[in-house]
């Protein structure tokens, strides 16, 4: 996702003077392309994330339209008190791209797991929150988001070879995008693990359980509309996300069922505790936590059983 | 909005505001300071009075746009947000509010409260968390670079500010990149919240601490506004580095028994106290 993000900003930035993109020392063998072709646009500010922000906002202020990146956990835990003051207090057009969301830097350790960054980001009204599921729909979404008049958090996975079946790039502001239409489980997925959960359909379709499955990527504003419309169809449904329990998809889906009074239970996939040092890929991990596409269709299979796992 | 204020005691009296941009002067501003302060009950007035002088040089001789909403105007960061009772004052004797607004600070429903925000036009960045306005005044100056414009960004900072190590963040990036249309003047008044910075957390050498991070360091009095705004005057568009006045100043400046005491940096003032210190500045 990252690849893709950096070749739209590029696109973008061609026919977009206004756009500049910062680094904390962040981005090498990705950002290449704008730096090569927009040096006067390209800055590393260092290892200063805090500063990066607050340049961004000095930036935006005079019309600019400042792309910040880093990993996650750099990009929004570091410096949020400077995005909360900076560019969502004065409502300015800066955009932090935060890659690495769940646990996708797995041998890196847990300083660079982006656990919680989805839940932070949101509570912040002022700020529009993305968490794409694959490249192309990272490339749709930027497109349709880089000129916003406020902020904009952008969630990317590192994998640009991932692609989600079904979603073919589409992305709308408030929108969710059906996957998968099936009767027996709605399977509610955020970002690049939105992959898993269609392996996961494709698991329990083989066991005769016929799964929905729906991608949400726009968080902030959140699709509720289409959240209340499928949920409403169903008993019973499951989030998945890599992405602790607390403030994330399972959060915003059970928000929707509790205001709207829908009768749909909800099972949520999500990362229960603190990283306890033990380290691994990416797979490794997911089955650790129990969000690969495996565990989500033994849950999904033990939930229709009226059998708690 | 202004009919929802406490006035306590205070009986509105003739004041120096409206006096417009050739009138002010720390003194005026300080008038302003006291009887504000006063009405709406609250403190922080050790600072205000502390930095009133380079208020009066900025807003009095330095910054010359005639709308807070040119885009072309020289920038301003108040990153000691706490002191923003002498920004309101300037803005009041420049006449981008009026006496009636200015009246209604820190009162329910007021744009003016103890920490400066954005809605209020004049406010070019919010602030009030500090050691953020250093690097919202780099990405200022930035800017104007890159849109090669002659504009100016000048940045207040409080000495404990310092403490902060995004700060330092800030100087470094702006050396670097020699942003000499960047000003950052330090109020250096030796004290914060709790006590003394030698005693909290020592700054000394200031000065030598921003020139080896490249900064271009010019050591000033704080109270002298005449001799700031020439030396600003003569280093704008010079060098290649940014620029920096450590200004020396005393907490509480102007009245005796403010100066120096901690006490002044969150205390409001009594009947008596109030006018004791609008004696003394009236004979000043």
């Amino acid at each position: 996702m990252r690849g893709a993000f950096a070749k739209t900003l590029t696109e973008l930035a061609g026919n977009d003077s206004r756009i500049y993109l910062l680094t904390g020392d962040l981005g090498y063998m990705a950002l290449e392309p704008f730096a090569e072709k927009f040096p006067d646009r390209f800055i590393n500010v260092g290892v200063a994330e805090q500063n990066m922000v607050g340049i961004a906002t000095g930036l935006a202020e005079a019309g600019f339209i400042p792309v910040v990146y880093s990993i996650v956990t750099f990009a929004t835990l570091r410096p949020y008190e400077f995005i909360r003051n900076g560019p969502i207090l004065h409502q300015l057009p800066v955009r932090i791209a935060g890659v690495g969301g769940g646990a996708e830097y797995g041998h890196n350790g847990a300083t660079h797991y982006g656990l919680e960054d989805i839940g932070v980001m949101r509570v912040q009204p002022g700020i529009t929150v993305v968490a794409p599921a694959d490249a192309a729909q990272t490339a749709t979404a930027l497109k349709k988001t880089y000129d916003l008049p406020g902020p904009v958090y952008y969630r990317l996975g590192k994998d640009d070879r991932i692609v989600v079946p079904g979603l073919n790039g589409a992305f709308d502001l408030g929108r969710a995008q059906i996957i998968r239409e099936g009767k027996d489980l709605l399977l509610i997925a955020m970002g690049g693990i939105s992959c898993e959960v269609a392996a996961a359909a494709e698991l329990l379709r083989k066991d005769g359980i016929d799964c929905e499955v729906m991608v949400v990527a726009s968080i902030n504003p959140a699709p509720v509309d289409d959240l209340k419309a499928h949920l409403s169809k169903f008993r019973q449904a499951i989030t998945v996300e890599a992405h602790y329990a607390a403030g994330g998809l399972c959060s915003l889906v059970s928000e929707v069922v509790a205001q709207s009074g829908i009768n749909c239970k909800i099972t949520r996939c999500a990362i229960e505790k603190s990283p306890d040092g033990e380290t691994g890929g990416q797979a490794f991990l997911y089955n650790k936590f129990g969000i690969s596409a495996g565990a989500v269709a033994a849950r999904a299979k033990a939930l229709l059983c009226g059998v708690m796992v | 909005m202004i009919n929802n204020l406490q006035l306590n005691t205070y009986v509105p009296i003739a004041q120096a505001t409206g006096a417009g941009r050739n009138q002010m002067t720390g003194l005026t501003l300080r008038r302003s300071i006291i009887e504000q302060s006063k009405r709406a009950g609250v403190g922080h007035i050790g600072s205000a009075l502390c930095v009133a002088d380079i208020i009066a040089c900025l807003y009095g001789k330095v910054i010359e746009a005639q709308s807070p909403r040119d885009p072309e105007r020289d920038r301003f960061v108040l990153s000691k947000g706490h002191a923003a009772l002498a920004l309101y004052a300037a803005f009041a004797q420049r006449g981008w509010i009026t006496q009636a607004q200015l009246n209604t600070y820190c009162g329910d429903g007021s744009q003016l409260g103890v920490h400066p925000e954005h809605c209020l036009p004049g406010v070019d960045f919010a602030t009030g968390s500090l050691g953020q306005g250093l690097s919202f005044g780099v990405g200022a100056a930035l800017a104007a670079k890159r849109q090669n414009s002659k504009r100016r960004t000048f940045v207040l900072l409080s000495d404990a500010e310092c403490n902060e190590g995004s700060v330092w963040e800030a100087i470094m990036f702006a050396s670097h990149h020699k942003l000499n249309n960047l000003f950052a003047i330090i109020d250096l008044n030796g004290q914060q919240a709790f006590g003394y910075t030698k005693d909290v957390l020592n700054l000394t050498p200031m000065d030598a601490r921003w020139q080896a991070f490249g900064w271009d360091v010019h050591c000033v009095d704080g109270h002298d506004a005449d001799a700031m705004a020439v030396l600003i005057q003569s280093l704008s568009g010079k060098g290649d580095q940014p620029h920096v006045l450590v200004a020396h100043t005393t907490f509480g400046k102007g009245v005796s028994f403010m100066e120096h005491q901690i006490k002044w940096h969150y205390s409001p003032l009594n009947d008596l106290e109030y006018k004791q210190a609008l004696a003394e500045l009236e004979v000043q």
